[in-house]
């Protein structure tokens, strides 16, 4: 009996759990070990003798000396830093007063709101730019961090409140009423109790956001031109590929450090991340 | 020094639901005031308006001098244990006790003294470092009674504090709390569904339902003498029995279907009507031989429970239970007689259900 479950244990966890892994993981080792390749490894056949797809045989920094050197990477992923830094930060301040609002308060027209807020979120980015175009035009933002760090909120803000909301409604209510009695105001008890207790899922949004921001195409490219104002994922792909040329391996490293700090965000979280999910708050 | 007045309190909710109906009560300086009755009573309501967090819709309550309607509840002095603690689970147990205190900006050493005092009383000292997480069941209990103490308010206020705690830990801190009053000789108010909680804490209970208030009074005339058949039938347990009953015209008896009862001289009046008859189970008896009005009947469940026996049967075609003395011999579907004292029977009108 005990030897049956363990093979099956193997046949229908471990196993699809091993092909899972590997078929996530399998981009970013590839994208991870082209980096590291040099070019004559990079372009050889794979008939060659030596020939070794799936392993970099003398691994080299050219790729990262190159992107530092004739691209405006370190440009780039500072301005990307810097504008998803920007726009997570308005998105969870107006994200966690809005969602407390409506877990909370109970006024005319709130549930309306709530799903209101939630649609904005199912409109296409791909739709919406044309007229953000338009308005980030008139306040001649265009070309500036501005133009990123004010339009990403679009998104953001019903995501955070949406994700907010759903995490404050299952703080019990009694928490703030007793702050309430203990002589805080309602707005002292939301600071100084609920947002505290509701750490792990602000962190979750805020991760999310972060990372969002961080990935964004449509708007980064539509919104910023020149090659110093480009955020990781626009320049990587607007300034290494020229005509029909692809530079994988500058492309691949440019892919490699634009995820890193993603990575290094998630995995420092990760335990926030995943209470902030399943919202369990214990009295 | 703190008397809580409430006049002719109504909370009606947005969507029309009357809650609280035109409730009328004084709760005296000191006084242990507990408001029982079935869920959806409007008890819970009313103390949350008194807590200031239910808005009142008419109606006046003063605490004190002060009339408190639109006061923030942080304005009313008061303190309140809830039901799920609602302790603040990113805060130490000393945190927690001292949020209160730190709010309202006591010296450092003035609310290390309180926590420590209350602490004490409590039994809790060696808790003030931990998370409520890490706490049992009946130490959050603790902390969250602590929470109130500490702030010295001029009412507490209990929302069915001791219902997340199991049947045993119940009971002792139930005693806690009293003991814990008596102590501290502030004025509470406590919200409970459960009537022996009520009787056990209450220098006064008030019984409510649908809203209104039945009956306010001391546990034992409250039991004693019920102002109506539900609060009859709520307080004590077993429940009162009711049974249907016309009563002769010369006003002597009670009479249904196999059951004759001599009924008291207040009764007489009411000769000819027909009535509800309740007796709670401890004043039926095993009739012996020089008992002349009984009535027969045939025992279906015997509940042996050591201190006590439960005999169930059927009289007059109701359900009733009658609790005898241990020492009775019997055994289920064996016939019995039984007998009551006539000034242990209580009466009640069949249609406004209040008692005769």
């Amino acid at each position: 009996m005990l030897i049956e479950r363990k093979w099956k244990k193997w046949v229908f966890f471990y196993l699809p759990m091993a092909v899972f892994i590997v078929f996530t993981l399998f981009p970013f080792y590839w994208m991870a070990i082209t980096a590291f390749r040099p070019d004559n490894e990079l372009y050889a056949t794979w008939r060659q003798p030596n020939a070794a797809p799936l392993w970099t045989l003398h691994p080299t920094l050219e790729h990262f000396v190159g992107l530092m050197k004739t691209t405006a990477f370190p440009t780039w992923l500072w301005n990307t830093m810097a504008i998803a830094l920007v726009a997570t930060g308005i998105s969870l301040v107006c994200g966690m007063f809005a969602g407390y609002a409506l877990a909370r308060l109970k006024f005319r027209g709130s549930e309306f709101l709530g799903t209101a807020i939630f649609i904005t979120y199912l409109v296409p980015q791909t739709l919406l730019f044309i007229p953000l175009a338009d308005i980030v035009r008139d306040l001649q933002l265009g070309n500036t961090p501005w133009a990123l760090m004010l339009t990403y909120p679009t998104f953001l803000i019903p995501f955070c409140t949406w994700l907010l909301m759903g995490y404050f409604k299952t703080i019990p209510k009694e928490l703030e009423e007793c702050a309430r009695i203990d002589g805080a105001t309602r707005f002292g008890a939301m600071v100084r109790i609920i947002f505290p207790v509701a750490i792990p899922g602000i962190l979750s949004a805020g991760i999310f956001a972060f990372t969002l921001s961080w990935n964004e195409f449509i708007y980064a490219l539509i919104f910023m031109s020149s090659a110093d104002q480009k955020t990781v994922p626009v320049g990587v792909v607007s300034e290494l590929i020229r005509g029909d040329i692809f530079f994988w391996g500058q492309l691949m490293m440019g892919a490699l450090l634009g995820s890193v700090p993603v990575a290094i965000v998630y995995s420092f979280f990760v335990e926030y991340y995943v209470t902030g999910l399943t919202g369990s708050v214990k009295g | 020094m703190a008397i809580v007045t409430i006049r002719d309190l109504n909370k009606k909710y947005e969507n029309g639901f009357h809650a609280v109906k035109d409730v009328n009560l004084e709760i005296r300086d000191k006084e242990f005031m507990v408001l029982v009755g079935p869920s959806g009573c409007g008890k819970t309501t009313t103390l949350r308006m008194v807590a200031g967090l239910e808005e009142i819709t008419s109606g006046e309550i003063r605490i004190g001098e002060r009339v408190v309607n639109d006061l923030p509840p942080m304005d009313r002095d008061i303190a309140m244990v809830f039901q799920n603690y609602a302790l603040y689970p990113h805060k130490t147990v000393f945190d927690n006790m001292a949020f209160g205190l730190q709010m309202r900006k006591y010296p450092k050493d003035e609310v290390l003294k309180r926590v420590r005092d209350a602490a004490d009383i409590l039994g809790i000292e060696a808790l003030l470092e931990r998370k409520p997480r890490q706490l049992s069941g009946g130490q959050r209990q603790r902390v969250a009674v602590g929470r109130a103490i500490v702030r010295h308010p001029q009412v507490f206020l209990f929302d069915e504090p001791l219902s997340n705690l199991d049947a045993k830990l119940r009971v002792q801190m139930r005693v806690e709390l009293k003991r814990l009053h008596e102590r501290l000789e502030t004025t509470a108010i406590y919200v409970t569904h459960d009537q022996v909680e009520a009787m056990t804490l209450g220098t006064r209970v008030v019984v409510m339902k649908d809203g209104y208030v039945q009956q306010v009074g001391e546990p034992l005339v409250l039991y004693g003498q019920p102002a109506n058949k539900f609060v009859a039938g709520f307080i004590g347990s077993p429940a009162m029995n009711f049974v249907d009953v016309s009563i002769s015209g010369d006003g002597r008896h009670a009479e249904t279907e196999g059951l004759r009862l001599n009924v008291p001289d207040r009764i007489r009046a009411h000769g000819g009507k027909r009535l509800t008859l309740g007796v709670r189970p401890e004043a039926l008896r095993i009739a012996n031989g020089s008992d002349e009005h009984g009535f027969a009947t045939k025992v279906d469940v015997v509940e042996p429970l050591g201190n006590e026996i439960l005999l169930n049967f059927r009289a007059g075609g109701a359900p009733m239970v009658a609790r005898v003395d241990p020492g009775v011999r019997l055994k289920a579907h064996e016939s019995v007689r039984f007998a009551v004292d006539p000034e242990r029977l209580h009466f009640f009108d069949a249609t406004s259900e209040a008692a005769l």
